[in-house]
């Protein structure tokens, strides 16, 4: 159950994806998240949806998996459809429940971002899908190098974003184990009320977070046994080093940054209210 | 030459008050001396609480005395300077396997000591390959910790302190949280590493049966080294052992009983092949 | 009264990548007042075995009756059989949450519905079942050492008063004493209540002391089904499915192929040694010295 959670989890695979350099991962994904939004009609998704099916296609990340990692956001998606479908008052009403009614831009609305948000978590996590946290890491601290100079800790930052990322399935596991071994004490954590149920998530938090800090101090005891000091003096085992094909990609996004605006500004398709 | 020498090393908590107010100190280790040559293999026993772990952690330097000198290949730890220096000399192998490893490909954390020790790129990438190969995980470089054994990963683990390319290994429990299998995995790999790479072996452990081999043993109780020397010595007292919360193998308790019950068995036997031929020989007399 | 199953069969993640036969058509009957040992190497299916019989995973297909009833009936009361089997996990120390222990014992009994008088009553007898110091009732559990943690969880889900308990490796991680002194209580609990006791671990030593059955998996599947002397006679065959033999029983065979007619039909370290002593005085009585024959005569007299 919550092992499923994809989220920010590496998939191994030998893809032309996996082997970019992760700085034009990061760089092509802020684009793209960027893109996602500079256009308001249905040619411009309908662009960005070849170029998602083209990528996903290249990531060689089965395409059941990335839907799995759709799971956690479903309710956000659901409350997003629902209150752009209803508070929306402006066009013209197409059904009407009750006092509330659903308006021809409503619905646009409310398609039009969950799809966004749709993509928005595909897009990103197909980034960390294709990207090993350590190389993340790194990607993240080379672009933000420059910000060293303003005494903003970058290496710590980034080293420990990639702890967090390695730790996220052990403790997801652990909250499996530890829920399951409350329930064989009783404990019920499917009915009662809001503030019964936030209540019932005592036994399971408490544990938790005794373990995390106790990972932590373990962790922190290791890293430092093994002649970890920070950033200073540091080298790298796999160096960030531009190539052919890193050159290749960062052409191909800012082509498919300008191919979408363009489409999604003026290709003259429309299909009913979109 | 001395790899590891302490001399009357102790090492206080401070007990605290709900205020966060010194209220008194308890005692972890009290006056140890030990004493490891180059390429010996060592163990110290005691049970969960004995102080052992402490002590692990003095040798590097994770701890520091609170009294009494420990040194490490000829570095006294408690000079600043010399602290990574002796991070570097004595290596360690903690007992959770899942919090010490800090990559999330088996290649990149065995890099990772080599990385903080500012190893050249080529010579990284040369020494992940030799440690992964000496513990038998190569085949695993490119997979996710997380999908290992507990063996697997506590040989990871072996591997990442290899490549930092120390003189002296130290084990805390290594062995603790695996099965049978993986402690068998673990074992083999510290006994190939000993033969291979030469380097001494501090292991500190409660199960017996993983120091029959030892040169020497240190029997820790209530932070003092209640008892000292070759496994043979050591097993020949059970009682003691059973005071000390310890136990021995089950072929050591097998041959006193029999020596209780009459038999002319030797004291201190360690492996099953032996009492085997002691009691074959009894029936040749 | 017994626990059942029937052709039971268990499928992690169906359908995907990860997708793992881990229990292939379990068949067993576990009766009441039996002390069972499970065994088995990482990952054969002991730990999720044992999560079927509290209902904690469903069976992908099969049965599974405790005293006669099918617990994936309709309207089988779930909460029911929690109560009466209570399931000590692995490391069971990583649940304690309370601010002190008798409040983590009472965490049970208080989801059974129970008074607070009663739920400190049933708190207090199982710590004294397990052991644990009068000191440590109101001790914050988080400041307890890792014996006395582990006590306080066991006594956790005794307060429940469950017919049936089962333990994933209560031992893991402990020193030999405080192995010894968790087995022992298990034992005496057995002696004393005489509830079921269901025993998962990797030490065949263990086992052979206190189980009076052993049951082996090996690959989702039933290996041995049967009292510790039979099982432990394919010891080979066990060192294949990655498991051992306890020591004694290897000596015994090696001595046997060294010609001593010993039986090699021991599990314990006692049975090994009056069984030694039989093969020596039957084979070769010539062969024991005076002392020998004298300590055996004062045995006689006792």
């Amino acid at each position: 159950m919550i092992r499923d959670i994809t989220i920010g989890q590496y998939y191994p695979a030998k893809s032309i994806l996996h082997r970019l350099d992760p700085r034009v991962k990061l760089v092509s994904t802020l684009l793209y998240l960027i893109s996602l939004f500079l256009f308001k009609s249905i040619a411009g998704y309908l662009a960005v949806t070849v170029f998602l099916v083209g990528i996903i296609r290249a990531s060689k990340v089965p395409f059941r998996y990335i839907v799995k990692g759709l799971k956690p956001i479903v309710m956000l998606l659901m409350i997003t459809v629902v209150f752009n479908l209803f508070l929306q008052k402006d066009g013209e009403v197409l059904l009407r429940i009750w006092k509330l009614s659903i308006t021809t831009v409503g619905l646009r609305n409310a398609v039009y971002m969950a799809v966004r948000l749709i993509y928005l978590i595909i897009g990103s996590s197909l980034m960390t899908f294709t990207t090993t946290p350590n190389e993340l890491t790194d990607g993240i601290e080379a672009l933000l190098h420059p910000l060293n100079k303003v005494h903003v800790p970058v290496h710590e930052v980034a080293m420990m974003m990639s702890i967090a990322l390695r730790f996220i399935p052990i403790l997801l596991e652990e909250t499996d184990k530890i829920m399951k071994a409350q329930q064989a004490r009783g404990a019920d954590f499917e009915s009662g009320n809001m503030i019964q149920r936030a209540k019932s998530m005592i036994p399971i938090l408490v544990p938790l977070f005794v373990s995390a800090f106790r990972r932590a101090y373990d962790l922190a005891m290791a890293m430092e046994a093994r002649c970890y000091r920070g950033g200073e003096g540091r080298t790298k085992m796999k160096p960030l080093k531009y190539q052919t094909r890193d050159r290749a990609a960062y052409v191909t996004m800012v082509v498919y940054a300008a191919a979408v605006v363009a489409i999604g500004r003026f290709a003259p398709l429309q299909v009913w209210i979109f | 030459m001395d790899m590891v020498q302490t001399e009357k090393l102790v090492f206080e908590y401070e007990k605290r008050d709900e205020d966060g107010n010194v209220i008194g100190a308890s005692r972890a280790i009290d006056e140890v001396d030990i004493d490891v040559k180059e390429g010996q293999f060592i163990a110290v026993l005691g049970h969960n609480g004995s102080g052992k772990s402490t002590l692990a952690k003095h040798l590097n330097a994770i701890l520091v005395p609170t009294d009494g000198t420990v040194w490490v290949d000829g570095r006294n730890t408690k000079k600043p300077e010399e602290l990574w220096n002796v991070r570097q000399a004595a290596g360690m192998v903690f007992q959770n396997p899942d919090n010490q490893i800090i990559g999330t490909v088996v290649e990149e954390d065995v890099g990772f000591g080599p990385e903080n020790l500012g190893v050249p790129t080529d010579e990284i990438w040369k020494r992940v390959e030799d440690s992964l190969k000496a513990v038998g995980m190569l085949s695993y470089r490119h997979h996710s910790p997380n999908k290992l054994s507990g063996g697997q990963k506590q040989r990871v683990a072996i591997a990442g302190v290899v490549a930092m390319e120390p003189k002296c290994i130290v084990l805390d429990e290594p062995t603790a949280m695996l099965d049978p299998v993986g402690r068998k995995e673990v074992l083999k790999t510290v006994r190939k590493l000993r033969e291979e790479k030469k380097v001494t072996v501090i292991l500190i452990t409660h199960y017996m049966e993983e120091v029959v081999d030892a040169d020497k043993i240190y029997v820790m109780d209530h932070g003092k080294v209640v008892m000292e020397g070759t496994p043979r010595e050591i097993f020949s007292e059970v009682e003691k052992l059973k005071e000390y919360r310890l136990d021995v193998p089950q072929v050591t308790i097998l041959a006193d009983e029999l020596r209780k019950r009459g038999l002319d068995i030797p004291k201190g036997i360690l492996r099953k092949e032996e009492l085997v031929s002691e009691i074959t020989k009894i029936l040749q007399k | 009264m017994s626990i059942r199953l029937e052709h039971l069969n268990y499928i992690y993640s169906p359908k995907t990548a990860y997708e793992k036969h881990a229990l292939k058509d379990i068949c067993l009957e576990i009766p009441h007042g039996e002390f069972v040992g499970i065994i088995g190497h990482t990952g054969s299916g002991k730990s999720t075995l044992i999560q079927h019989f509290n209902g904690l995973i469903k069976a992908t297909d099969g049965k599974l009756f405790y005293n006669e009833e099918n617990i994936y009936g309709q309207g089988y009361n779930m909460r029911k059989l929690r109560n009466e089997i209570g399931l000590v996990f692995q490391y069971p120390e990583h649940q304690l949450f309370e601010i002190d222990v008798m409040a983590d014992v009472c965490f049970g009994p208080k989801n059974q519905g129970l008074s607070r008088e009663e739920c400190e009553k049933r708190a207090l007898e199982a710590l004294k079942l397990v052991g644990l110091k009068e000191k440590y009732y109101h001790a914050s559990p988080f400041e307890l050492s890792g014996g006395q943690k582990r006590r306080a969880a066991i006594a956790g889900v005794l307060a429940m008063r469950p017919k049936v308990l089962v333990l994933d490796e209560p031992t893991a991680g402990l020193d030999p004493k405080g192995r010894d002194d968790i087995l022992e209580q298990v034992a005496y609990l057995h002696k004393q209540t005489g509830m079921t006791v269901i025993l998962v671990s990797h030490s065949m030593e263990d086992i052979a002391r206190y189980a009076g059955r052993i049951i082996v998996m090996n690959h989702g599947e039933i290996m041995y089904n049967d009292e510790p002397k039979k099982v432990f006679a394919h010891y080979r065959e066990l060192e294949q499915a990655g498991l051992a033999a306890p020591q004694v029983t290897y000596i015994m065979h090696e001595l046997r192929e060294q010609g001593i007619p010993a039986d090699t039909d021991v599990t314990t370290v006692k049975e090994a040694a009056d069984e030694i002593i039989r093969a020596l005085e039957a084979g070769m009585p010539n062969a024991l010295d005076d002392k020998m024959s004298k300590s055996r005569q004062m045995e006689k007299e006792k």
